[in-house]
């Protein structure tokens, strides 16, 4: 089935005229008739425009048009919080009503010039806040090995998506786990660059100094290959990073045919992630994970992050403040829904009550309060302060590891509506993956094992240097070369 | 810190937020118990730590005063839930 292949077979086969991309696209529809009903992947999608873009990229290859064009006839669908031209923007939410984007992010430019067929969008919860893609207007998205189970989040379309092979690849963003969290638990590999190493341009800003756009994909060589396409600096974005874009793809293939040495290279376990709450057979799973990348010549070293413990309580003082600064700008006013009133003040408020759902308004809430006069300093000014701890531990800790092994969430998939009642337990299923946005570094998830019955995906989180995601994708592809995890599929 | 009790009314009202009675309750007791657990940050001392803002603290990015090309009006409008003659529609403001 050509929609299961990576994009390294599938870019091959094209090259060598085995298949068109119309016919691969057409499989990746097939699919999603087939099984989208029942995990509810893709908010839409334009079945009609992607076969047009099709036809265009195998014009291309006819012509021989793939070299510089890494994706050139590749599915790839985008979660719904980036502007793609000509295509809906709903962020998962009531309030952007019918909007149209005017423009595409420098993503999606990136993916086209790279030969993409961009299509679709991913379903997420309501303007990427959340861990479990329940808070999304249009519906729950299920997890595909299992679906009365949450497939994570918030960009648990994307994961669900790439996991059940309804697209080759697809992006998604990372606020505090947002990528890595739902990749874990759909068994996909999942991506968050270095804060600044992608232009956040087009990407509808949730908290703007924690945000980054991400790939996922079916395995760790894919990752390098998206990533290698969408980072880069970007005059749109002041934020990203004029730091030259290393070749991701060919570090991973190295001098030998065997793919690069991890041999020496040393990994940190942070004693601080062997934590109560963490499920006995996901803990199994990363101990025999650190076992085998030791066995691939891995050096491992206990480390400390003292201040992990307190990454959950200023992340979400820190991700609401600046949410609720951010979404002030619907209003109602110049794009999407609005509410009539008989004044402005009252058409917002009635606008925004309506068009918001329940986590966005209990975030913007939060975030109003704790950026209020009298609690600044107590909460807003203090969180930024231990920001500065958490970002120190990790700093540190690179001093004397190459990158840090972890867990990528404490539990496999859990049930629909087991946590949606209580905010703050949902919250902790991301402590995992909170700090490592906060510091501002790159972090990957990739497949370790399954829980036995039922039979649910656990993630391995790997977290490394600001810029050091070389490092993380050649750990990264030396395991995934070692076990088969990857090579598992869902049920459906 | 101050005792977790919100006025949630007032907050709301800040946030340009209409919310239902009901809505207020539920909100009340659930950022009540997030507060709880933020408190948590009091434990440490931060006095001699200087806060971040931004991980990779890029300063003052700026670009030279030139006119660029920019999202067309019509486009810039195309969203707009009411518009007239290039402009937003909006409710009366000034009596």
């Amino acid at each position: 089935m050509l929609n299961q292949l990576t994009i390294s077979e599938l870019t091959a086969k094209l090259a060598r005229r085995e298949v068109s991309s119309r016919e691969v696209m057409q499989s990746c529809l097939d699919r999603i008739a087939s099984v989208d009903g029942k995990i509810h992947a893709f908010i839409s999608h334009d079945a009609a425009d992607a076969l047009q873009q099709a036809d265009a990229a195998d014009q291309l290859l006819a012509q021989g048009g793939g070299a510089n064009r890494p994706l050139l006839g590749v599915p790839v669908a985008v979660k719904d919080v980036l502007a793609v031209k000509n295509q809906p923007l709903n962020c998962g939410s009531k309030i952007l009503g019918r909007f149209v984007s005017p423009y595409d992010a420098t993503v999606v430019e990136k993916l086209k010039a790279a030969g993409a067929i961009v299509f679709g969008r991913l379903n997420m919860d309501e303007f990427a806040m959340g861990s479990s893609t329940e808070n999304s207007a249009f519906g729950v998205t299920r997890n595909p090995w299992d679906t009365t189970r949450i497939p994570g989040g918030s960009s648990g379309g994307s994961a669900a998506a790439v996991a059940v092979d309804e697209v080759i690849a697809a992006l998604g963003s990372d606020t505090g786990g947002s990528i890595r969290q739902p990749a874990a638990l759909c068994g996909c590999v999942g991506l968050k660059p270095t804060y600044g190493r992608v232009s956040r341009c087009g990407l509808v800003a949730f908290a703007s100094s924690l945000d980054q756009i991400g790939p996922f994909t079916k395995d760790v060589r894919d990752a390098a290959t998206m990533l290698g396409v969408i980072a880069g600096h970007d005059s749109r974005d002041s934020t990203s990073v004029p730091q030259p874009v290393p070749d991701y793809a060919a570090a991973l293939t190295g001098s030998s045919p065997d793919g690069p040495t991890i041999k020496g290279l040393k990994l940190g376990l942070p004693k601080e992630y062997m934590i109560g709450g963490l499920d006995p057979e996901v803990k199994a799973a990363v101990d025999a994970a650190v076992k085998q990348l030791q066995s691939l010549g891995v050096e491992i070293v206990e480390i400390s992050l003292p201040h992990t413990d307190y990454a959950a309580a200023t992340y979400y003082i820190i991700a609401p403040a600046e949410a609720s600064a951010n979404l002030a700008r619907f209003d109602g006013i110049r794009y999407g829904a609005r509410v009539d009133g008989a004044d402005p003040i009252e058409l917002y408020c009635r606008t925004r009550g309506i068009g918001f759902g329940a986590e966005v308004k209990r975030r913007i809430i939060l975030g109003t309060y704790v950026l209020s006069s009298g609690y600044y300093d107590a909460y807003y000014l203090r969180a930024q302060k231990v920001r500065t701890l958490i970002r120190n531990d990790f700093l540190k800790a690179f001093e004397t590891v190459d990158a840090i092994v972890t867990p990528t969430s404490p539990t496999a998939a859990f049930k629909i509506g087991e946590k949606s009642d209580d905010p703050l337990q949902m919250y902790l299923c991301d402590v995992f993956t909170l700090a490592c946005n906060l510091a501002g570094i790159c972090g990957i998830s990739l497949p370790c094992g399954f829980t036995k019955s039922p039979k649910l995906p656990i993630g391995l989180q790997l977290l490394g240097k600001p810029f050091g995601e070389e490092t993380l994708l050649k750990a990264a592809y030396a395991y995934e070369r070692a076990t088969n995890w990857h090579q598992e599929r869902p049920p459906l | 810190m101050a005792s977790a009790e919100i006025d949630i009314k007032y907050v709301a009202h800040l946030a340009r937020l209409q919310i239902t009675p009901d809505e207020e309750k539920k909100l009340g007791a659930q950022l009540g118990n997030i507060l709880g657990y933020i408190e948590k940050l009091n434990e440490l001392d931060v006095s001699h730590v200087e806060p971040t803002a931004h991980a990779v603290p890029m300063v003052n990015v700026t670009r030279p005063d030139e006119i660029r090309p920019s999202l067309p009006h019509d486009d810039a409008l195309r969203n707009a839930p009411a518009q007239a003659n290039g402009l937003f529609i909006v409710p009366k403001i000034v009596e």
